[in-house]
């Protein structure tokens, strides 16, 4: 049914990388910078959105199988998880910590919990923007 | 700080989205929401006795203090309020067990369900503006869903009308928040209040307190009730029976909160608006309700009279006033789901909602329509049930504060709603039998427990009313005294108590 897009299927995979590439670069940088998992996830949304343009839904569902509506209810799941971790040590709901830890590669690195939280946000962004684009593109 | 208030929130949200992860099991989603429902309820007894110990129970979530963090606040008045919502959401799933259908069931219906309970719960919790907003939406948007499930034409069309209602609404309270964010600089209900009453309510603050009445308003069915009707009729019954229920109580709610906790330094303006739309909203809607020979028509106008009545008890704000309307507020909850159950039940029997082609059906059903005759009287407010305790209060409170007139409709359209609904209950189970047994459409079999629950809890409402009288006084108080809840949410931060 496609025509012969060899140009399109080449660019892709070089362009995928760079798009998947940006949007992690985004959601880390969310605390310091612009950025973080809301349009973090979007972009990584915006990739797959490239993949199933240049190459059919099967194929790629058939790479990447993961069901996206489980996607994004396992992302607000994680976020409300990590809202309430605080509650099991007798903090307010939504409390979160922080701390400097020493990384093999990285050096001193600061770990928060908020990242965990902005990790939930990413995957409810890319689960509700995959199955948006999925279930309307379904045939009937 | 108090762990415990976020619960009601939390318990339903979580269990949502486990449902969405596990969507096969219709067994377990049953009895998984169901437990959900309990849990938040037995939490709503739990605030109750907290508050009725210790006074406003308060989180700042977070741990951020009040006017920079999110408060989540729990008074008397939304604890009432959260656990007649739990006792009503776990009814109605009880019906919607029977009557939903695996189809929808296969379609996300109980996360939706829970969603909306964690909505409703959220939005009598919150105690920060937009947050309220942010519970709104997270209401409406399973309402819609809700309302749309199944995707029957009559579904689809009214859906359109009620989404673009609810957005057009949704926008308007944003722009509110943004108006009254520029003027004060801060959205925590608490500090709004503090700050109101440091600037004067001026006219400007009187201009966007009326905003918040449209809005509200439109949410609430208080005069805006043109998209009610249709909207609330289109959805299986279940699902009619808990939005009846539920969702305009939560814009009474906020009218609630927002009038007697930040804008009640001009009540004769403000106020005197609300007694005037409350009056038009009763005649209105009891013109509606004796107009119709529809049993959804009639039931669903219904709905918008109680929300005029429940205003004229703000309107009043007098003690009685309020009293009257935390009472009648319970009860109405209670009843409008139970009355739409009924009807939603009738019309599943006889396959038709056209009062004229029903007839006689007592003989067939004693049962139901013993049950129906019973909330008909507790619907007008009949003594020994549940409405008569909370129209005498709101009644008392319209007289003492001189709005005779808004009593005098008051009275005047419990007449008409006994009317509209004793005109069901003639039609429909008086006469003679004209469908026998094996030609219904189909069987009341396991719909009729949960009706029976709520309509036991009516009467013990009715009869058991002392037993809540203590709360319903201090929540009355509440309501009364801004300065008990601004000392609950600011006072924590301010002294430490960490």
């Amino acid at each position: 049914m496609i025509p012969n897009d060899v140009i399109l299927r080449s660019v892709t995979k070089a362009a995928i990388v760079i798009i998947f590439t940006f949007s992690i670069y985004l959601f880390f940088g969310g605390h310091h910078n612009p950025g973080g998992g809301f349009i973090g996830g979007l972009s990584v949304a915006s990739g797959l959105v490239l993949l199933y343009l240049s190459f059919d839904i099967e194929t790629v569902s058939k790479n990447i199988p993961v069901d996206f509506k489980k996607v994004a209810a396992f992302g607000v799941l994680l976020a409300l998880l990590t809202g309430m971790s605080s509650l099991f040590v007798g903090k307010p709901f939504l409390n979160q910590t922080f701390g400097y830890f020493e990384l093999p590669i990285f050096g001193k690195t600061e770990l928060a919990t908020a990242v965990l939280f902005d990790v939930g946000v990413a995957l409810a962004v890319i689960g509700t923007a995959v199955t948006i684009i999925l279930s309307i593109s379904e045939d009937g | 700080m108090n762990n415990l208030v976020i619960m009601p929130i939390i318990i339903p949200l979580l269990a949502g989205l486990i449902l969405i992860l596990f969507s096969k099991n219709i067994g377990f989603q049953r009895f998984f929401s169901a437990s959900a429902i309990l849990a938040s309820g037995y939490v709503a007894v739990i605030l109750l006795q907290q508050i009725k110990g210790k006074g406003i129970q308060v989180l700042q979530a977070g741990g951020w203090e009040a006017p920079f963090g999110i408060s989540i606040v729990a008074d008397m008045f939304s604890a009432l309020l959260l656990l007649s919502a739990s006792i009503v959401a776990f009814f109605c799933l009880m019906y919607a067990f029977k009557s939903i259908g695996r189809e929808r069931e296969n379609h996300y219906f109980y996360p939706f369900y829970l969603f909306l309970i964690t909505g409703v719960n959220g939005s009598f919790l919150t105690g920060d503006l937009f947050n309220l907003f942010v519970c709104f939406e997270v209401m409406l948007i399973s309402s819609y869903v809700l309302l749309s499930l199944g995707g029957t034409r009559i579904q689809l069309r009214e859906s359109i009308k009620y989404v673009l209602i609810n957005v057009l609404s949704s926008s308007l309270f944003l722009i509110a928040v943004a108006y009254l964010y520029a003027m004060l600089g801060t959205l925590n209900f608490a500090h709004l209040s503090l700050r109101v009453a440091d600037a004067g309510q001026d006219g400007l603050l009187t201009t966007v307190a009326l905003l918040f009445l449209i809005v509200f308003g439109m949410k609430a069915a208080l005069f805006l009730f043109f998209w009610l009707p249709g909207s609330y009729s289109a959805p299986p019954t279940a699902i009619a029976a808990i939005f009846a229920a539920l969702l305009t109580k939560v814009g009474i709610y906020a009218l609630f909160r927002t009038f007697t906790l930040v804008f009640y330094h001009e009540p004769q303006i403000t106020h005197f608006i609300i007694g005037i739309l409350g009056a038009l909203t009763m005649i209105l809607g009891a013109i509606g309700a004796i107009a119709y020979w529809e049993i959804k028509k009639i039931l669903t106008y219904n709905v918008i009279v109680g929300v005029g009545f429940i205003m004229a008890g703000l309107a009043s704000s007098t003690h009685y006033g309020m009293m009257g309307s935390i009472y009648y507020l319970i009860h109405d909850i209670l009843i409008k789901a139970l009355i739409i159950l009924l009807g939603g039940t009738i019309i599943y029997i006889m396959g038709t909602s056209k009062l004229k082609e029903i007839s006689g059906l007592i003989r067939n059903h004693p049962f139901l329509g013993w049950m129906f005759f019973i909330a008909a009287l507790s619907l007008a407010g009949i003594p020994p049930l549940s409405g008569f305790l909370g129209k005498v209060f709101i009644t008392r409170g319209t007289f003492e504060s001189e709005y005779y007139w808004l009593g005098g409709i008051g009275l005047f359209t419990s007449l008409m709603v006994l009317y509209s609904i004793m005109k069901i209950f003639m039609n429909v189970f008086w006469g003679e039998t004209n469908v026998s047994k094996e030609m219904e459409k189909g069987t009341a079999k396991g719909l009729v427990l949960p009706i029976a629950g709520l309509t036991g809890l009516t009467i013990t409402l009715g009869i058991g009313a002392e037993g809540i009288a203590e709360s319903v006084r201090i929540a009355a108080d509440g309501l009364l005294n801004p300065s008990l809840y601004i000392e609950a949410v600011i006072g924590e931060s301010q002294f430490g108590s960490k």
